[in-house]
């Protein structure tokens, strides 16, 4: 049974609702607008100027009519307009399936000020859905096309490019943006996404200062299911408060790869893993390249013969291209839905027409449509946002290695590959770190010694970085007998 | 427009013919849609159509783009309604966007009679609406999301009871005994499993208990074993059909075959006759099975005995399809296999005119539905509401700000006559109706987007006849981001 929009959200959350819709207006200016003298060719019809009669029509009902269904604190005005128009400052991660329909969906609700940030050249097979892009693009930049394919024709509109990774980023950066929204492929983007807006949180006296919270909205599609939800970093459940609901990667063991196949995929990914690094078969130091369809191809004959070898049907091209590359298959529709619902909360927001969503939705068009909307909740020990450290439990005798182990395998860290750094005899001391060659080398000696031996104390901090996060966090030893 | 070679087709297409195959591609590709009114709820719609491809659509627009793309009249559509109303009888599929109520009956109206599918689009403030509307529709490839396997423990046919036998477990050696796919060891279980009345604890206790010692007594680590513990509960299910095939069995057209009868009933009279003269009861084997751990020689061979015993099966039914096209003078033209024979699905719709008409409306599913007075359901009330507003007024209400305020008390009227009109004994909550004024049918491009490309798979729905399309109503409310389905 649904309550009232206005008891969704919990009472702490709305008076900071309050506070961010008033810090928000702060910055409103006022300006003329320009007028400008391109063609609008959204539809097919063109028009004379730029901001012509009625253009925002469809967006002012919502800021300059009081409705019963509205924000409590929302005041209708006639001045709402011009703050999405010249001063709200949005970014978009991904210029993907999600991304191309957020940024036209951003266009057209009144957004002009557009960051869009993606690392990615266009794909062919990106054209079935990412329709800011066509042929000619294949190669170039998905932001950069993207910002000027909306750029040409949204008149107004200014959507700046970064061809980066979100890593390239520092705070100074995302600190300007009123609101993130995130269409992404990747989970450890996401958590890393997710950590730098927690990072950015500032409290005074253990009270969190509402102006400092970047709400960020977050999108996510596979085929024909998708989910969508709103995160207001400190105050909403964050990406790590849910990471079980996000599915583990299959990943098949290595015995089974190795001598015992039994599908098609295990065939694909012998050769992957195990055959090429041995027959280097374009050369020493040659990687295999995903996108090489001659590298697809010797490993789809080779995937072939290993098959054959165990009487295992079914290694096609498209299936040996599909474990290479982890595909995902993904079609229009389920990305224009689930961009969709996130520009609706986009605008909820900028605008505080409406009490956003709390915080999730989940939808399905398998067999009819299907939605499910719920409130994730917040959890109490979150390794991200809950400002408690974690306690990390091992006798003195255990090896370092179960340390890295359990920061990897546990569902609620899932770490990549943690850097263990602590505090022994007042000097900062790498205990391992594997992502750089020369220190992995002169740390590995210390996975098989024990805590003791390494010099850990009981209660003693750890700080462990990872791919997974861009603060480091704390954690703290506590010594079972 | 860019001449594609089959090969660029594959890689521009590779990730949604991974989810519909090139069989469902191509009938994307020979498919004709008619789409009304390109709003931005309708261009939406189709940019969602056209980049997967759709073979060729048609729009008819009867309106002038005004600046918020505000819908006036339809004249075009009901010109043709009116002068030439089998205009309609080339499309796969006819898609209505912002059509007010009395276009929409009467094309409902149309197509009902030419059996065309219907696909009825609005964008109405925050709220987006769906109704289907399609006579029959059957699906032979519904891709369920999580159905049960078909691994016949309780009832083995002959092959796989010899292949069972064939096994030793007792007197294999250890690495055999750890490699022994799960299926073999809860059959082999099942065998010294007496008792009709099976506590899945206690028989998986059983099973644990033939895990390999070690000569200091613990148990080895023997990962078939935990699996076949694991996956006792869902292995010990009753190998049945399920209601819903079974209804599809004791349907009408199944009886009845003659020469104009469709393909998909043949083929489901064909599964039927089976069924009862081939498979004691049961559907043709599906013949798939899960990965599990297993040694490459014990699982392939086991996976052949399900394939096999499947293709048997597959040609048993392709028989009576045969047979029975015979009997009415046609030639069979497609094979038959068993994957998809327990998941058949038929969707049946409501016509419009049921659907509005006093006698025939479903007023149960309404009253009942509106219990939760701030659901979906009172949304759909307030569009029918709005519809009639129309009829009255020739405008929607609070088009205008001026018109927000004393729109309300008119808007209240037709929500009354309308309640009054179906005997409706439900309250629709004042909040609303000005609501529904403050929208001032506006059609924000989130919303009609959110709606653009629900609307758009259930189109492609329709078209490659694979996934299983809603029935009949869709509600969607941005508000609180929640969607509803109702069968009217």
């Amino acid at each position: 049974m649904l309550s009232h929009p206005i008891n969704w959200l919990p009472a702490e959350s709305k008076a900071c609702m309050n506070l961010l819709l008033f810090s928000l207006f702060r910055e409103k200016k006022r300006r003329r607008v320009v007028e400008l003298t391109e063609k609008m060719v959204v539809d097919g019809g063109s028009r004379d100027g730029g901001e012509w009669d009625g253009r925002w029509n469809h967006i002012n009902t919502f800021l300059e009519r009081p409705g019963p269904f509205t924000h409590p604190d929302f005041e209708p005005s006639t001045e709402s307009l011009q703050f999405l128009l010249d001063t709200c400052k949005i970014l978009v991660i991904g210029a993907g399936g999600l991304g191309c329909e957020l940024l036209k969906d951003l266009a057209l609700s009144g957004f002009r000020h557009i960051h869009v940030v993606d690392m990615d050249t266009i794909d062919v097979s990106n054209l079935n859905r990412q329709f800011l892009f066509r042929l000619k693009d294949v190669g170039r930049p998905k932001a950069d096309i993207a910002a000027d394919f909306i750029n040409g024709r949204i008149p107004g509109c200014n959507v700046v490019p970064h061809f980066k990774k979100i890593q390239d980023f520092d705070e100074s950066f995302y600190r300007q943006f009123h609101i993130i929204v995130c269409g992404l492929d990747s989970i450890i983007a996401r958590r890393w996404m997710n950590g730098m807006l927690l990072s950015l949180l500032v409290y005074e006296d253990g009270v969190l200062d509402p102006s400092s919270i970047i709400p960020l909205i977050d999108g996510g599609t596979e085929g024909f299911k998708g989910n969508a939800r709103v995160i207001f970093p400190g105050m909403t459940a964050c990406i790590d408060c849910t990471l079980e609901l996000y599915p583990p990667q299959i990943n098949f063991p290595m015995c089974t790869i190795a001598s015992m196949p039994r599908l098609p995929e295990h065939c694909v990914e012998y050769v992957r893993m195990l055959l090429w690094p041995k027959e280097k078969p374009f050369g020493d130091g040659v990687g295999l390249d995903a996108d090489d369809p001659e590298h697809i191809q010797w490993v789809y004959q080779k995937s072939q013969e290993r098959a054959a070898e165990f009487s295992i049907t079914g290694v096609t091209y498209r299936l040996t291209q599909g474990v290479v590359k982890r595909i995902i298959p993904a079609v229009a529709s389920t990305n224009a839905v689930i961009a969709a619902a996130c520009a609706t909360e986009v605008f909820k927001i900028a605008s505080s027409a409406y009490i956003p969503l709390n915080n999730y939705m989940v939808f399905n068009d398998v067999d009819g449509l299907y939605t499910y909307t719920f409130e994730a909740e917040r959890k109490e020990n979150c390794s991200s946002c809950s400002q408690v450290p974690q306690d990390l439990h091992f006798s003195p005798s255990a090896k370092l290695q179960e340390v890295v182990d359990y920061l990897t395998e546990n569902a609620s860290l899932q770490m990549k590959s943690p850097a263990i750094t602590a505090t022994l005899e007042g000097k900062n001391k790498t205990l391992y770190l594997q992502t750089v060659a020369s220190i992995e080398q002169r740390t590995r000696p210390n996975l098989s010694k024990s805590l003791k031996e390494l010099g850990l104390l009981d209660g003693q901090e750890l700080a462990v970085a990872d791919v997974t996060t861009p603060q480091t966090l704390l954690f703290k030893l506590s010594f079972t007998s | 427009t860019m001449a594609f070679t089959k090969a660029s087709k594959d890689q521009k297409y590779d990730r949604q013919l991974r989810l519909w195959g090139d069989h469902g591609q191509e009938e994307l590709e020979n498919a004709h849609v008619c789409l009304i009114n390109s709003t931005a709820s309708g261009t939406e719609i189709l940019k969602n159509l056209v980049l997967p491809g759709i073979g060729a659509f048609t729009i008819v627009d009867g309106h002038k783009v005004s600046g918020e793309d505000s819908c006036l009249s339809n004249s075009y559509c009901d010109l043709l309604l009116d002068n030439d109303p089998e205009f309609f009888h080339r499309f796969t599929l006819v898609i209505g966007v912002q059509l007010p109520e009395s276009t929409c009956l009467r094309l409902g109206s149309v197509l009902w009679n030419a059996n065309i599918p219907f696909l009825v689009c609005r964008t109405y403030g925050l709220v987006g609406y769906m109704r289907l509307v399609v006579k029959e529709h059957t699906v032979i490839e519904s891709h369920p999301d999580n159905a049960l396997e078909d691994l016949r423990l309780d009832q083995p046919f002959a092959e796989l009871k010899n292949h069972i036998q064939s096994y030793d477990l007792e007197g294999m050696g250890k690495k055999d005994h750890s490699h022994t796919p799960w299926i073999i060891i809860v059959a082999k279980y099942l065998e010294k499993w007496f008792s009709t009345f099976y506590k899945k604890e206690a028989f998986k206790q059983l099973i644990r208990q033939g895990i390999l010692k070690s000569e200091k007594g613990t148990p080895e680590d023997e990962e078939n074993f935990e699996e076949a513990i694991k996956n006792v509960n869902t292995a010990l299910n009753p190998t049945k059909i399920s209601s819903g095939v079974d209804d599809i069995f004791n349907g009408e057209q199944c009886n009845d075959i003659t020469s104009q009868t469709p393909t998909f009933w043949v083929m489901t009279r064909a599964v039927r006759e089976f069924v009862h003269n081939d498979g004691g009861g049961n559907l043709p084997v599906r013949g798939s099975i899960p990965d599990m751990i297993a040694d490459s020689e014990k699982f392939i061979t086991l996976q052949n005995i399900y394939r096999e015993k499947a293709m048997q099966d597959a040609s048993v039914v392709s028989k009576h399809v045969e047979s029975l096209l015979q009997s009415v003078g046609k030639v069979c033209e497609t094979l038959f296999c068993s994957k998809n024979a327990a998941f058949l699905r038929v969707v049946r719709c409501r016509s419009l005119a049921e659907e509005y008409s006093v006698e025939t409306v479903n007023k149960d599913a309404i009253t009942s539905c509106m219990d939760s007075a701030d659901g979906e359901m009172v949304l759909y009330l307030m569009l029918r509401s709005v519809d009639r507003f129309y009829q009255q007024h020739s405008r929607y209400p609070g088009v205008y700000n001026y018109q927000v305020e004393e729109d309300i008390s008119k808007l209240k009227l037709c929500v009354n006559s309308l309640l009054q009109e179906y005997s409706l004994n439900v309250n629709v909550k004042d909040d609303y109706i000005h609501e529904f004024c403050r929208y001032g049918a506006s059609e924000p491009h989130t919303v009609a987007s959110f709606l653009g490309g629900s609307a758009a798979q259930e189109a492609i729905k329709i078209i490659t006849r694979q996934f299983v399309p809603f029935n009949n109503t869709f509600i969607y409310n941005a508000m609180s981001q929640t969607t509803a389905t109702f069968q009217l």
